[in-house]
């Protein structure tokens, strides 16, 4: 019943006006009220373009020509205004940090009822309704960076549930969330769109992660066109997320490497809910016991010790308590936990930025303590999450060799070291670009060339992908171990677990200021007991090697991730 | 640093009128203080000053960093005033009581005295009323007391915007300048004055591009969520008016008006007990 519908394209299109190719086209897609919906596409699909035509930011705020029509409850959006529209579509954004307004909760809340000039007493009652019902009541009168990921996220959909509006679009509400948050933020999601009857529309690109939770459909979106609308068993079942760009599920990825054949009638869309027959269960057994597995790396000798360092914060908040660590030459690990729970502090220390309290850190037999900053940076370069803060010089190869200038080294040798590191990080092309003309990713890389120039022994790297599609995030963890390959150890902090399950033999569990686990990631996500500690969440690998019936999940972990990272390096 | 604002939240009749009251008090007295320069008047302002303190349990050793840097002020601001125009008084007040020669041809007059006493005064009328506008009035309310006094609401929520972004900006700062650091950029002490400052400009560019980031999305949520679309808004954070802050209101305007009677009593702002 198309004229039911709250949202409606057809034959629409869009084009920016800065850019000579239009980003959408022919879209056809409608959404029914109380529907839930995910839209999923790699980077620059165009899914974004298409929440921002949604709410209304595009025509109103970010100019460009449209082609076709969008009704929104069969009314045209060009004849509505932007505060017309955000009536009935409220919007999470993906950054809830920055989309914050108000100096305390309450306030950031009320704040689509001020601008509509409703009476505070009204106000009052209808904040701490809805801060109620996202469960927030508690830190009302706290400022936003006060609050935990998890409870901004609550804050954000606050503001936008007050308005009771008939549409909530969420644009990538599991960026910045650690794995047991994004889980929850899932949950929460799905228990606002039962009690509300709103219409839930995801934009998101971790396909698995969503689809904890049941939506009705997924409308998957690539290179500015709707290549799919099926439910998520029909998806899941048609090979097209991998051909389009999107990581599929990893059981799915696992149960197609043993050979079982999938059908939407056996319920793929969870791991907990698929129909695992006895014979598709002894394929994934089989598969198991002929795949040989990966020979062990060799340890090189350790160059890196952390002994017994505790740190506490000015305000007398304990960071890090007793923690020990070595590393060796050559090594790939990852530092995982909640926010807070001290991985930040820990590189921080490690990078001179903080003075320890208690303890020794040592590098090839010397005290650290003894190094400035800038010397520990010869031998320990850290990448910070966003390259936009790193960068300040506006040429590539003036930031590249920013800090060999500062330096005084001879002009001749700049240039040499400066072009090697632009050649490893596959920006030699690029040398004489500013850098302003390049995407993210390529910053990113910009910001990794730059530390790279001063040649350290250990590069960390804080959240190296985030914000990234599965095809970058792919470069830029290929590039990361090429880099290893030539001898740079590589410490990476991160909430990905795909990441650390892939990339890393080694990981290291931070939880309330201390180390609880230093393991293969395949084990420690295999255990339950640091999984909650530790706010990750457990792969579905496990579960499914639980469910076949194998007696070392852990190993079935590891043994798929070796393949499969063989698989795609082909 | 991290508290620009310095508000102090306490149970006191002070805290508990509206910001708005407050803000209208606080501009129609120091109007009142500024222009006249009846000592009289002056004084009762001064006491009042004080007296305040006193109700708004606000100690003054909370704020006595502010105080004692007006203070220095204060004191450098009178020796000027001494040192470029030792004759002002004389002028002011159209007598001349000598107490005693100091240097060369400057004396010091009993008229002089007397106007940088009413300098003194003046200090002590107003500075503690504003520090005490900043230590009792919640930021949050900051914006919505400058709308009520009829500054436009967008103008009084950029103010707001500010406030809530300083910290977020502060700790960006922190982390772009250690990074810099790492990266040979010295910023301690270690390095000269001039150099630093020209190290401390690298911090600017980065700052710059993530603040522009930040504005824009920023900008959106705010369209999103209807802002700008009536002429007028309420505010969550808005005290209604209760008859104290009509009170207080009133009286600070009887005030103002008072001091404009003077003006006209004393034909001229100054109270003139020599002639």
């Amino acid at each position: 019943m198309p004229q039911d519908a709250i949202i409606e394209f057809k034959n629409f299109g869009f084009q920016y006006d800065a850019q000579a190719e239009p980003t959408l086209y022919d879209i056809n897609l409608s959404v029914r009220p109380g529907e839930k919906l995910l839209i999923a596409g790699p980077s620059g699909s165009g899914k974004s373009t298409l929440a921002h035509c949604i709410n209304g930011l595009i025509p109103f705020s970010l100019r460009g020509e449209m082609t076709g029509e969008l009704l929104l409850g069969g009314r045209p959006t060009s004849e509505l205004s932007l505060f017309e529209i955000s009536k009935t579509v409220g919007t999470v954004l993906q950054d809830s940090d920055a989309q914050f307004i108000g100096l305390t909760v309450a306030e950031d809340i009320a704040f689509a009822l001020e601008n509509d000039c409703v009476p505070k007493d009204e106000m009052v009652k209808r904040v701490a309704a809805v801060a109620d019902e996202v469960s927030v009541t508690s830190v009302l009168h706290h400022a936003p960076h006060e609050l935990s990921g998890g409870q901004k996220q609550r804050v954000s959909l606050a503001g936008v549930m007050v308005d009771e509006v008939s549409v909530l679009l969420f644009d990538e509400p599991l960026a910045n969330l650690d794995p047991a948050t994004g889980k929850q933020a899932i949950e929460l999601i799905d228990e606002i769109h039962k009690k509300t009857n709103a219409a839930v529309i995801i934009i998101e690109h971790r396909i698995e992660d969503v689809l904890h939770r049941d939506v009705d459909r997924v409308v998957l979106v690539y290179d500015g066109r709707i290549v799919a609308d099926l439910s998520p068993a029909e998806l899941l079942c048609s090979g097209l997320l991998t051909r389009n760009g999107l990581r599929e599920p990893l059981y799915i990825t696992a149960l197609k490497y043993a050979g079982v054949e999938l059908s939407p009638e056996m319920r793929p869309q969870h791991i907990e809910t698929v129909e695992l027959n006895e014979a598709a269960r002894r394929k994934v057994r089989d598969w198991f016991l002929r795949t040989p597995p990966a020979p062990e790396r060799e340890r090189g000798e350790e160059f890196f010790s952390a002994e017994n360092v505790s740190f506490s914060y000015p305000n007398g908040k304990e960071a890090l308590s007793g923690v020990s660590l070595a590393l060796s030459r050559g090594e790939v690990m990852c530092i995982v936990g909640q926010n807070g729970a001290g991985k930040s502090t820990f590189s921080k220390l490690v990078c001179g930025f903080e003075k320890l309290d208690r303890g020794s850190m040592a590098l090839l037999g010397q005290d650290l303590a003894e190094l400035t900053v800038k010397e520990r940076a010869e031998h320990i370069g850290y990448v910070m999450q966003n390259p936009n803060q790193m960068i300040s010089k506006s040429m590539i190869a003036e930031e590249v060799g920013l800090a060999l200038t500062l330096d005084g080294l001879p002009e001749a040798e700049v240039k040499e070291r400066v072009e090697s590191a632009l050649k490893v990080c596959g920006l030699y092309p690029f040398r004489n670009w500013p850098v302003s003309a390049l995407s993210y990713g390529q910053k990113k890389r910009v910001t990794v060339a730059s530390i790279l120039a001063m040649q350290p022994e250990i590069i960390i790297l804080d959240e190296p992908t985030a914000g990234q599609d599965f095809k970058h995030y792919t470069e830029i963890m290929e590039f990361l171990m090429e880099l290893n390959r030539s001898g740079v150890t590589i410490v990476m902090i991160t909430h990905d677990m795909h990441l650390m399950l892939e990339y890393s033999p080694r990981a290291v569990v931070f939880a309330d200021g201390k180390i609880v686990c230093d393991e293969s990631p395949a084990r420690v996500l295999s255990d339950p007991a640091i999984i909650k500690t530790a706010s990750l969440k457990e792969t579905s690998l496990f579960t499914l090697a639980v469910r076949c019936g194998l007696e070392e999940p852990a190993a079935f972990v590891q043994r798929f991730i070796d393949c499969d990272r063989e698989a795609r390096g082909r | 640093m991290t508290n620009l604002f310095n508000y102090l939240p306490r149970n006191s009749p002070v805290h508990r009128l509206a910001g708005a009251t407050k803000l209208s008090a606080l501009l129609l007295l120091s109007f009142a203080g500024m222009t006249t320069f009846d000592t009289r008047l002056l004084a009762a302002l001064a006491i009042l000053s004080f007296a305040m303190f006193g109700v708004s349990k606000i100690r003054l050793r909370d704020v006595s960093a502010m105080l004692w840097f007006t203070f220095v002020f204060m004191v450098l601001n009178n020796l000027l005033i001494f040192v470029f125009e030792p004759e002002h008084g004389v002028s002011i007040y159209g007598a001349r009581h000598e107490i005693c020669r100091l240097v060369g041809d400057i004396y010091l007059t009993q008229e002089q005295l007397f106007y940088q006493l009413n300098v003194v005064l003046k200090y002590l009328a107003m500075i503690p009323l504003v520090i005490l506008f900043v230590s009792t009035t919640d930021p949050s309310e900051f914006a919505a007391s400058l709308n009520r006094i009829g500054v436009s609401y967008k103008v009084a929520y950029s103010v707001s915007l500010a406030l809530r972004y300083i910290p977020d900006i502060q700790r960006e700062y922190h982390d772009i300048s250690l990074a810099l650091q790492a990266r040979g950029v010295e910023m301690t002490k270690k390095e000269r004055f001039f150099k630093r400052l020209k190290n401390a400009a690298t911090i600017i560019f980065p700052l710059i591009m993530t603040s522009m980031t930040r504005i824009e999305t920023i900008a959106n949520a705010m369209e999103l969520r209807s802002f700008g679309k009536l002429k007028k808004r309420s505010w969550y954070a808005a005290n209604p008016f209760k008859a104290a802050d009509i009170a207080v209101i009133a009286a600070s305007a009887l005030v103002l008006l008072l001091s404009a009677l003077l003006t006209l009593v004393n034909h001229g702002r100054y109270y003139n007990p020599f002639v």
